[in-house]
């Protein structure tokens, strides 16, 4: 294995889309919407479609507004119908994010005469190709570092989201255990919800475009599950989740490049190894978790059932 | 133009270069819809979207493995069983996740689906630096290919759907205890995780039946949205699974048909959007939970109570002018009504016009003031009875404060059924105070209360 300054710099575009994603996913994962990553990263396809057949070029910003906006659309649609139609909120989420995708294909195939986007390679970026597109190139000791154009933007996604869970972590925090008791104390929590959301959408749209849908589905989740069977207190579970979705990314690109060798491989995708890592941190802490692991509550009742 | 004998010849297929398709969208609408029902009674809706991810690195191992034996790595037996035990993994490993953890499902759910799905995707990128170059076009497995289905996929489809069918009949009544009442379906001893295990399975056989055929999502469309619609329209279990099994046939006949009129509109879009069109029917007039019943119904509740309020304040007001003996009919001003209770001006108008409408009252003096007819005060006489009634059997037997019953009466009463009411009655008989058809009320009555 030989590691270059790509590598590292896969690993810090990894890193950085794993911990914008992890921050929010505490969130999501304590009011039972883990789902909703998935949910936008199918349904932006109508956005991406609307935005390329306005423009007509694949700009990049007006494309990521287009998928932003349909991203929080996916939100309050699911919203609208779990509450107005009474419907379980997983099941409103498959129907909204099911129908968008399909919008979004009809218009694609409706209008392939005459432009060409395939949906496959618009909508999913490669964190491999990453540090190839650099923006910037400062000088500092002496060296100069090529800084690719995803770590930039998800260095701001990931500023943007550590300011909003610090800023309003009191609010997130009541709102996401008990709406009823932060409506009375004031906080409006569907307002909380809606820019909670809609920071998921941006996350999950500046994320896949960067580096792909699989890494921003299992980074929304996977950390915070795990910090969660490892904690009660919400902001060591935050902690602890980031560490987490870095350790994550890490691994996960290094199993990239070693793993495929012991069958004969020389290297697999970062992304889907990035999401494998962060299931094997999972399953390590599921196990042997001091207080929610299987192997800790297995033994806890032995020896309450041998005393 | 299209040519009304085209349509024709599609709709009732046919046509043999659509028959096929129309036919197995069908067949798969109609074993994904069952399926549905029972995963949206267990709140697991998602799980569709779960276990085809979880196909992925099942389809890419088989293949390897099958390439190393030798064979033909596209051979669709080999891909088919990979994808099932790998699928079967997946909803495992949910069910696991769940029981022994304090994840709850929708995180074991994403879990289960990013994890799986990043092992798919890394088992794929190994596969495409293989020397054998036959391995383009193996994740597009998943991605379905709806307009070229072959003579083999209505065969694999059959047998799915004739085993959920055989499945969901022979164990109807176990799966409909676990769907509304798991824990109770486990204390009568019956086996909960192997049920539960049997219906994952099932969905399973579907799902990756139905995947190559037509698609990730058109599965997690059907598998979902169909369920969701029946749900607005029945109550019973048995109704909702033959109309979900129903509108998952219909919107696959409709949406392939509709499919093959036009070009360039492909087919598990199209059918995506004729369920998804049918759920919004749905919800806005579904006749047992729709958007429209359900607001019809609030409001009649509301009219009704608003009428019992109006009634129970003129009979009170006249209660308390009588001097002794018989309770008269009078005029009572507006402004008087309107101080009995925290309601508004308009609120109050509107009772009183559907009271006059239905002749329970006189208005006089431009509004000004109201007057009871003696159908009104027979139905008001009879409206503050049954309060008082269950102010006192508040009272005596469900030890509620006396300063709070009035406003748990009132919370109950009017929810009450008039057999209900008989029951209260004949219990109470003891309280009735002789000679009053209406009880004395067992607390002081005072304006605004």
């Amino acid at each position: 294995m030989t590691w270059y300054v790509m590598d590292t710099w896969i690993v810090v575009v990894g890193a950085l889309a794993a911990t914008a994603c992890a921050l929010l996913g505490n969130f999501l994962v304590l009011r039972k919407m883990s789902m909703m990553g998935d949910a936008i990263s199918h349904a932006v396809l109508p956005g991406l479609a609307i935005a390329f057949l306005i423009t007509e070029a694949r700009a990049s910003l007006t494309m990521f507004l287009g998928a932003a906006v349909v991203g929080v659309l996916t939100a309050v649609f699911t919203q609208w119908i779990s509450r107005f139609g009474k419907v379980d909120e997983g099941a409103s989420m498959g129907i909204v994010f099911t129908s968008l995708f399909a919008v979004g294909l009809l218009l694609i195939v409706q209008a392939a005469d005459h432009v060409d986007l395939d949906p496959g390679c618009v909508l999913y970026g490669a964190i491999e190709l990453t540090p190839l597109d650099v923006v910037w190139r400062p000088r500092y000791f002496g060296t100069e570092f090529e800084v690719p154009r995803a770590a930039l933007v998800l260095a701001g996604v990931t500023v943007l989201n550590v300011g909003f869970v610090v800023a309003f972590f009191k609010e997130l925090r009541i709102s996401s255990f008990d709406p009823e008791l932060a409506t009375t104390m004031g906080i409006h929590s569907n307002l909380m919800h809606y820019l909670l959301m809609t920071l998921v959408a941006v996350t999950t749209v500046a994320a896949f475009e960067a580096v792909g849908s699989i890494i921003v589905i299992a980074m929304l989740i996977v950390p915070a599950a795990t910090a969660h069977l490892l904690t009660d207190r919400l902001w060591l579970m935050v902690v602890l989740s980031v560490v987490f979705a870095i350790a994550a990314a890490v691994l996960g690109h290094l199993s990239a490049l070693i793993v495929p060798g012991w069958v004969g491989f020389t290297d697999t995708s970062t992304s889907g190894m990035m999401a494998v890592a962060s299931g094997v941190l999972f399953t390590l802490v599921l196990l042997a978790a001091p207080r929610y692991g299987v192997l800790c509550k297995r033994l806890r009742k032995t020896e309450a059932a041998a005393f | 133009m299209l040519e009304f004998a085209d349509i024709w010849n599609v709709l009732f297929l046919r046509d043999y270069n659509t028959r096929l398709v129309v036919i197995c969208t069908m067949l798969l609408g109609c074993a994904c819809g069952l399926m549905g029902g029972f995963l949206l009674l267990r709140k697991r809706s998602l799980m569709g979207d779960t276990l085809s991810h979880a196909t992925l690195p099942g389809v890419g191992l088989a293949f390897m493995l099958a390439v190393a034996l030798g064979g033909d790595g596209k051979s669709l037996p080999f891909l088919l069983s990979g994808a099932a035990i790998t699928g079967v993994l997946g909803c495992w490993a949910v069910l696991l996740i769940r029981n022994h953890t304090r994840i709850k499902d929708d995180a074991a759910m994403g879990i289960v689906l990013s994890v799986f799905f990043g092992a798919g995707v890394a088992v794929l990128g190994m596969i495409q630096t293989m020397p054998e170059g036959s391995a383009a076009g193996l994740e597009s497995f998943i991605y379905g290919k709806t307009a070229s289905m072959v003579l083999s996929d209505f065969w694999i489809l059959v047998l799915v759907t004739l085993c959920v069918l055989t499945g969901s009949l022979v164990l109807f009544k176990e799966f409909r205890l676990l769907c509304f009442d798991e824990s109770f379906a486990a204390s009568l001893g019956w086996p909960v995780k192997v049920l539960d295990v049997i219906l994952l399975g099932l969905v399973t056989a579907v799902t990756v039946a139905g995947l190559q055929a037509v698609g990730l999502i058109l599965i997690i469309a059907f598998l979902i949205t169909p369920a969701a619609a029946a749900r607005f329209w029945t109550n019973q279990l048995d109704r909702m699974l033959l109309l979900s099994a129903l509108i998952g046939g219909a919107s696959g006949w409709l949406g392939a048909s509709l499919s093959a009129f036009y070009p360039r509109l492909p087919a598990g879009a199209v059918i995506v959007l004729v369920a998804a069109f049918v759920f919004l029917i749905s919800m806005l007039i579904g006749s047992e939970r729709g958007v429209l019943v359900r607001w019809l119904r609030q409001t009649q509740l509301k009219y009704r109570i608003g009428r019992q309020h109006l009634l129970r304040a003129l009979y009170e007001i006249l209660e308390a002018g009588r001097s002794d003996g018989e309770l008269t009919i009078q005029a009572v001003p507006f402004r008087q009504v309107r101080g009995r209770r925290t309601w508004s001006d308009a609120s109050l108008r509107e009772y009183i016009r559907r009271a006059y409408d239905d002749g329970l009252l006189e208005v006089q003096n431009k509004e000004d003031s109201i007057r009871l007819t003696e159908a009104g005060l027979a139905e008001a006489a009879q409206v503050t009875r049954n309060h008082r009634l269950w102010e006192l059997y508040l009272i005596e037997y469900a030890d509620v404060a006396t300063s709070r019953v009035d406003r748990d009466a009132d919370m109950v009463e009017h929810v009450l059924g008039e057999q209900m009411v008989a029951r209260l009655e004949s219990q109470l008989q003891t309280y009735r105070s002789a000679g009053s058809l209406v009880p004395a009320s067992p607390h002081p009555i005072v304006p605004g209360d």
